[in-house]
């Protein structure tokens, strides 16, 4: 139904599409040829991303050659990474999916202030909240674990979660859940049995935001873990580029290894990523 | 068949992660070491663990977190019974309660064995703390082919013939470090003896003006970091460079030597570096327990000094290594050894630490040419007497319980004006069944989001440091927003700290949202045959953690070593230093978070444009509307509504992004780049921990922020916004 283009155009529309895809992936090529480069950054700077002596030490080396007490540390770093980020996803989703609902759904007294609360959180940078968070977490005996980071995390991403899963559930047309409720279920279980279904791309996005800001973090991670074996991947990330002594080979490698699971969520996420990304009902 | 796979997943872990405990007593030992000194570590506690029924876990801790990880965790007992730290950290350490005497870790017959100076260091009103480990100090290493014999003088060395494209001297001229010895040889320092800035007065302005010579004639590299000086070194174009031990570990093959630092011609003196003994200390905890002494002993000794040496690659403060055959052959370690005894230990008073940032700050702008060093210096000192400022006299904490207590009753009187309201009974009973499904969300962001956030909100009141607050009332917020009586657009102020807020926020925000709907127009042409792979790489700057891409991209604007100046190079034009100039720092900023935020809006283009009918389109197309105009008239004004939300969110986050200007530009040149939050995360962390002036810092933030996006929220007129909600209930295709 769309008419046909001039060639001119076609051009036109690639060209400009080429130049953003070439700037998306000129520093992510960089990032590669570095991690495969066995000389540090070489001589100089070049224009092409092309790895110097290319091997796979610095891979080694992030994946257990640097590891003198042979307990393959790494492997136990990427378990508490995947674990902590997953229980984030499924605890940040499972504590703001029935609340985003309430909130699409019912009016009631304290939505309003709590709205308002929900959008205040996120504007409080953290360099403040982060000595008390320490204290409260020390109170509740939840320092140094990752059942603690996994706490934290997870009630830092419900805000967001819970506004982008808000939007989600407007959008769903109540006739869904009303006809259910004349075919005899209760408000929950019509939640539970249409909405929710209806809404799964929503969801999927949400936690796929969730796992995300758990994987990528690591101020407070390197803040609250003080055993090597709890420490999760972008703490150990973090040790390789110091002040003085710039692994940059390996962390590299490392920065490869940490982002990759995360571009194949994406992938897979892809088009759910459109339709499911409400960022919906943020309007203070 | 995923959920079972995750169920597993699930199942492993949690097995996994319940094994090991140890009957054994356990000793936690941290340190900020790397590399060769990291292996000499471990060797030594395997060996000792081998001897003594002790079980020894080690945590290395980058060295940028270490000095903050050890101040949080120590006093609440989640900290090490012992760590390795330099000397020069002892004062704040003790104010802090970090470290105790000694003890019996170090013996009064051993006194003898250790190096005078680096036991002078480590004794504070008599009482000696911590065991020396090593000395660290630098040094000069000449190329053996290129200067066959060192002369005098610096003034001399600078003058020596440099191979093509060379340099006669390299070392990092910006830092402080660097500087030190060339202050000394001047007659000046950068503390004095009762604790005053010492770069100061004639002596510190020459210093500084031989140096900024040398880099007008070009006889220094721009902008030298530790990796340039590394290269140019070992690649045989310099002359000389002045560093310290771990450089000798990258030189290969070439052949060098190293020797003190030379003398200062113009003065006569020689050149005397800064002096850092690095020592294992003990914590209140771990000094009470004979298995922490007894390993903390250990490692001072011959035996492990021997190994730290040969291994670790350390100048020793054991004097008894130092007879052995093994190090007496050891000509770069022994060159080291005799240059600390030039060396002057650095001062273990807190006020040193304030001195770093402002003598950095002139040291870079006098040698970039901006300013003349008599005024450079004068606004260093300035600083360096701003950050460390005493709190002001505590008043009265009256006014504060009044305030509150108001505030409290005036909330408490609303709500019971609401509650007794006619309808309310009714309209609560209606949202009952409401509070059911938000319940827990509420308990759980109240405890662990909004009751950290009230405390820390509550700092803002309090000054000193975190174990000894002090109520100071309103005068952090006074002191910030009359730019601490300074210039109110000066250097530093909040005033002009906002304005680079603001601009960075808007640049962002046009560019997210500019770049974001164009692509998200241009890929939602159906034609586009391959838009499905032009969506994947384009969104992969989203799935790439921020810190990795920040960090990516600081190193592309590199002076030397950079992608952009390599491409600058190229297309004939000259090398940029980036991070020299505001603009540029700024732009390199900008351009860092533009790529990193784009595909967001991009994905929310594409989403909101799915919303908008084609029939409304094909309409306008009928009626002969251009193509211009349709997406002016039509597309757009459908558009924008429909992301507003996600703008919103997004100025938010850019307004606090602190990843990127910290990790990006760091505030350079001098600070100027920096916006509201990475200036909070300095008085919190670089500038003598002032928490309560962060926290009053985070709390204007968060009004700032508040009153904004409910001005952006004011741009959505009603009506629109209820039309698109009923565009929204239409049905969406089942998935």
């Amino acid at each position: 139904m769309e008419r046909t283009p001039s060639l001119a155009e076609r051009i036109l529309v690639n060209g400009l599409v080429l130049v953003f895809v070439v700037f998306a992936l000129y520093p992510v090529l960089w990032v590669i040829s570095l991690s495969l480069s066995s000389s540090g950054m070489g001589e100089g700077g070049s224009v092409l991303p092309i790895p110097h002596d290319p091997s796979l030490a610095n891979f080694k080396m992030v994946l257990g050659g640097d590891d003198p007490q042979k307990t393959w540390l790494f492997g136990r770093q990427l378990a508490n990474s995947l674990l902590v980020s997953l229980l984030t996803a499924v605890v940040a989703i499972a504590i703001a999916t029935p609340c985003a609902y309430a909130l699409a759904r019912f009016r009631f007294v304290g939505k309003e202030a709590g709205l308002r609360t929900l959008l205040v959180t996120q504007m409080f940078p953290t360099v403040a909240s982060a000595v008390p968070l320490y204290l409260l977490l020390d109170a509740l005996g939840l320092l140094d674990s990752r059942l603690g980071l996994t706490l934290v995390y997870a009630t830092t991403a419900v805000p967001f979660a819970i506004f982008q899963l808000r939007g989600a559930f407007e959008s769903i047309p109540v006739d869904l859940e009303e006809a259910a409720m004349v075919d005899g279920a209760s408000r929950f279980e019509a939640f539970i049995r249409v909405v929710l279904p209806a809404a799964r791309p929503a969801i999927s996005v949400t936690a796929l935001f969730a796992f995300m800001s758990a994987w990528n973090e690591f101020i407070l991670a390197a803040t609250l873990l003080s055993r090597e074996s709890a420490f999760t991947l972008p703490v150990v990330l973090q040790r390789y580029v110091g002040e003085h002594d710039a692994q940059w080979g390996v962390f590299a490698a490392g920065a490869i290894i940490v982002s990759a699971p995360v571009m194949l969520l994406f992938y897979v996420a892809q088009r759910q990523l459109v339709s499911g990304l409400t960022a919906g009902g943020v309007k203070g | 068949m995923i959920r079972a796979l995750l169920l597993a997943a699930f199942a492993v872990l949690f097995v996994s992660l319940g094994a090991g405990c140890g009957e054994e007593p356990k000793i936690v030992f941290w340190h900020a070491y790397r590399g060769d000194e990291e292996t000499a570590l471990i060797k030594l506690t395997k060996d000792y663990e081998a001897e003594h029924k002790v079980t020894i876990e080690l945590l290395s801790v980058p060295f940028d977190a270490y000095a903050a990880k050890l101040e949080s965790a120590i006093p609440h007992a989640h900290g090490p019974d012992a760590f390795i730290d330099a000397h020069e950290r002892l004062g704040s350490d003790l104010q802090n309660r970090l470290v105790a005497p000694i003890g019996d870790a170090l013996p009064e017959k051993d006194v003898a064995v250790f190096e005078p100076a680096s036991l002078n260091a480590l004794t504070i009103a008599g009482v000696r703390y911590g065991v020396p480990l090593s000395e660290k100090c630098i040094a000069l290493y000449v190329n053996e082919d290129l200067v066959p014999k060192t002369p005098r003088t610096i003034e001399e060395l600078v003058a020596l013939p440099v191979p093509v494209g060379g340099y006669p001297l390299v070392y990092e001229a910006g830092t402080p470090f660097y500087h030190a010895p060339f202050l000394s040889a001047f007659g000046a320092s950068m503390l004095t003896a009762d604790g005053q800035f010492g770069m100061v007065g004639e002596g510190a302005e020459d210093s500084l003006r031989l140096v900024a010579g040398w880099q007008k004639n070009g006889l220094l590299p721009e902008e030298p970091s530790g990796p340039v000086v590394k290269e140019l070194f070992s690649t045989g174009k310099a002359n000389a460079a002045i560093s310290g031990p771990w450089l000798a570990g990258d030189l290969g093959k070439m052949r060098f030597r190293v020797e003190p630092l030379p003398l200062v011609g113009k003065t006569g003196q020689r050149m005397r570096p800064l002096l850092t003994v690095e020592s294992a200390f003990l914590t209140p905890g771990g000094s009470k327990r004979e298995e922490v002494r007894a390993f903390v002993r250990y490692l001072g000794g011959k035996q492990a000094s021997l190994v730290r040496a040969s291994l670790g690659r350390q100048v020793v403060a054991n004097k008894q290594a130092w007879e052995e055959p093994a190090l007496q052959n050891d000509k770069v370690l022994i060159a080291f050894h005799a240059a600390t005894k030039d060396a002057d230990p650095m001062p273990t008073s807190t006020a040193m630490r304030a001195t770093w940032v402002p003598a950095q700050e002139a040291i870079r702008k006098v040698l970039r040419g901006d300013v003349e060093p008599k005024a450079a210096l004068e606004e260093a000192r300035a600083r360096f007497l701003d950050a460390l400022k005493p709190p002001p006299s505590p008043p009265s904490p009256t006014p504060l319980f009044l305030v509150c207590g108001l505030v409290l009753a005036g909330l408490a009187l609303l709500m019971v004006k609401r509650v007794r309201e006619p309808g309310f009974k009714a309209e609560f009973r209606r949202g009952r069944r409401a509070y059911a499904y938000v319940l827990h969300a509420a308990v759980i962001i109240l405890l662990l989001v909004v009751l950290p956030l009230v405390l820390g909100a509550l700092t803002s009141f309090f000054a000193g440091t975190r174990d000894q607050p002090q109520y100071v009332g309103l005068s952090n917020y006074v002191s910030i927003l009359t730019a601490r009586g300074g210039d109110l657009l000066g250097h530093g102020s909040f005033y002009l700290t906002l304005l680079v807020t603001v601009l960075w926020t808007l640049c962002n925000i046009a560019l997210h949202v500019g770049i974001g709907v164009l692509l998200g127009v241009l890929l939602s042409r159906q034609w586009l045959r391959l838009r499905a792979i032009y969506r994947v790489l384009l969104i992969i700057p989203w799935a790439v953690p921020n810190y990795v891409t920040a960090l990516a991209w600081k190193g592309m604007f590199h002076r030397q070593f950079g992608a952009i100046n390599a491409i600058l190079k190229a297309l004939g034009a000259e090398p940029v230093s980036f991070f020299s100039h505001w603009s540029t720092a700024f732009a390199a900023n900008v351009a860092t978070n533009v790529w990193l935020g784009f595909p967001f809006m991009m994905v929310v283009t594409l989403g909101a444009l799915t919303s908008i009918p084609k029939e409304v389109l094909e309409a306008a197309e009928v009626d002969g509307a251009t193509r211009w105009q349709r997406f002016r008239h039509v597309t757009l004004p459908l558009l924008l509504p429909n992301m507003l939300p996600a703008v919103v969110l997004g100025t938010v986050w850019t307004f606090n992004m602190f990843n990127v200007v910290f990790l990006v530009s760091g505030g350079e040149p001098d600070g100027t780049t920096d916006i509201l939050v990475s200036e909070a995360y300095r008085w919190a962390f670089t500038r003598n921990s002032q928490y309560g002036y962060a926290a009053a810092y985070a709390v204007i933030i968060m009004g700032l922020l508040f009153v904004m996006t409910r001005m952006l929220g004011r741009l959505t007129p009603k009506d629109v916004d209820k039309g698109e909600t009923a565009a929204k209930d239409a049905p969406k295709g089942a998935h």
